[in-house]
């Protein structure tokens, strides 16, 4: 089947798409987003995270049909949705933002290159994601693109987290390496700069 | 595979009628799982998040009637006050992603003996609304759970709401499990006092093959509060009257072993759960003697 849908702030669409697949699958495989991570299948590591209408839901646990006509925010396009939020615009791309987001041939043909990463010099980052690696909260960097999306929505609807608010918008995504501290510590980095910039 | 979006409740009875095989999709927390393990394989997918008026909730004189995809964030955030014991086993469900997206009627329509909102149901108190182009129905939660991960649905229904008694006094719930988050029940239980009709309801979840109530222990319970004079003196619960409570709960229960906890431990644990949970709704009652928000 086919399915029409806008993927930050494009629309998007995919053919030959098999009727019990997952968002997440179409995303990587048809679309050629892999910044969404599959890793459990099951919903349970939230490293799949995306933002379905704005909520953020595990996309390996939403029906490919499911996402007809609804928008999709995944991590490479969070730096664009978060820097339109703060522009006062609509981020969900409801306001006629096409053209958003990293294009499909561009997010194709971007690779990882020995910058890249680690000082976020290539390009726009989310404040959330240069708070991540100002904070050193990547290790192996599987379960970032989750968290990215899962840490920013927390910043957007709650500007002031506690910590136990960060630990439960967090509790979804599982991260083998770090321990959390370091991620943590990048949400109140983010927190605090985001309320410096108000 | 075929791919099913009616765009009415209407559609998505005539869908289910004719294709009784169709498997219902709409938070798709259960259902992805079983086709991305390639544990299922179902003929046809019916997806239900399109029927908008699933999502929404009324809240009347009595009762709450909930939509069937109505997500556990929304209960949790949003019916406090009225579905005190099912907010907070919502907020037990594993996670944030997952609470955007799964709702009670999944936890209905699987059935399963560990679903978080089926010992709230018990102890409150619901009906299941279901339909077929047949003519709707409204099935007693008693009547609901009939086996391990079945229900009492025929094969061409489809679960539309949940009408839940509003509370008219405490209600607690407790789950045992390995984390606060991502966690399916080793066991839970869930109370509520009905200070109206001046009666205790309970649920059991995780420990028999179906979600149940402690029944001898509601029974003894019942009796015991009013023969001593607690609903009026609102005087703190004798410890041998909960020790008893705890005990017949335990005793209802008919667990198994399996990875998550032994028999044994289940039962021990039921107990405790009894006990702490009465403990925590009685305080309350004595505290404010009305219908309060569930403590953490």
């Amino acid at each position: 089947m086919r399915v029409n849908f806008t993927v930050n702030g494009r629309p998007q669409e995919a053919d030959d798409v098999w009727e019990g697949e997952s968002l997440l699958y179409v995303l990587r495989e048809r679309l050629g987003l892999p910044g969404s991570k599959n890793a459990c299948e099951q919903g349970e590591c939230g490293s799949c995270t995306v933002r379905l209408d704005g909520v953020p839901v595990c996309s390996c646990l939403v029906a490919a049909g499911q996402a007809e006509g609804r928008e999709v925010v995944t991590v490479e396009g969070l730096a664009d949705y978060a820097r339109q939020r703060s522009e006062g615009g609509c981020a969900d791309g409801a306001c006629g933002s096409a053209g958003s987001g990293v294009g499909l041939d561009a997010a194709r043909r971007w690779e990882a290159r020995p910058s890249d990463g680690q000082t976020g010099e290539q390009g726009e980052l989310a404040p959330i994601q240069q708070a991540f690696i100002d904070a050193g909260a990547v290790q192996c960097g599987f379960c970032t693109p989750g968290l990215l999306v899962a840490a920013d929505e927390l910043l957007e609807r709650n500007a002031q987290p506690t910590d136990a608010d960060i630990r439960e918008a967090l509790s979804g995504n599982l991260c083998r390496c770090t321990g959390y501290e370091k991620i943590l510590d990048a949400v109140r980095l983010a927190a605090a700069r985001q309320g410096e910039a108000v | 595979m075929d791919f099913l979006r009616p765009a009415s409740w209407e559609e998505a009875l005539a869908a289910k009628a004719e294709h009784p095989t169709a498997v219902p999709i709409a938070g798709g927390t259960d259902v992805m799982v079983e086709i991305n393990f390639d544990h299922r394989r179902p003929e046809y997918l019916l997806d239900l998040n399109r029927v908008g008026e699933l999502s929404q909730w009324e809240t009347g004189e009595e009762t709450v009637r909930l939509g069937a995809s109505v997500p556990y964030t929304a209960i949790m955030e949003q019916l406090r006050g009225e579905l005190p014991g099912l907010a907070l086993a919502s907020h037990t469900v594993a996670s944030p992603q997952i609470r955007n997206r799964g709702g009670v009627g999944g936890n209905l329509g699987t059935a399963s003996p560990a679903g978080d909102a089926h010992p709230a149901l018990l102890a409150a108190g619901a009906e299941v609304e279901v339909e077929s182009v047949r003519g709707s129905r409204l099935i007693p939660i008693d009547d609901f759970y009939t086996g391990v991960k079945r229900n009492a649905l025929a094969p061409d229904e489809l679960i539309r709401a949940v009408h839940i008694k509003k509370a008219d006094g405490p209600q607690q719930y407790s789950k045992v499990g390995t984390r606060n988050a991502m966690v399916i029940a080793v066991c839970a239980f869930g109370v509520a006092l009905h200070p109206e009709t001046r009666t205790v309801r309970t649920g059991i979840g995780s420990a028999a093959p179906t979600p149940i109530r402690a029944e001898a222990a509601e029974e003894f319970l019942n009796a015991a509060l009013d023969e001593g004079g607690f609903w009026d003196s609102g005087k703190i619960i004798t410890p041998s009257i909960a020790k008893q409570f705890a005990e017949l709960a335990s005793a209802a229960c008919n667990p198994i072993d399996d990875v998550r906890g032994t028999a044994k431990y289940r039962r021990h644990a039921v107990g405790i759960m009894a006990r702490r949970t009465l403990g925590w709704t009685w305080e309350q009652y004595r505290g404010a003697g009305r219908p309060l928000e569930g403590a953490a």
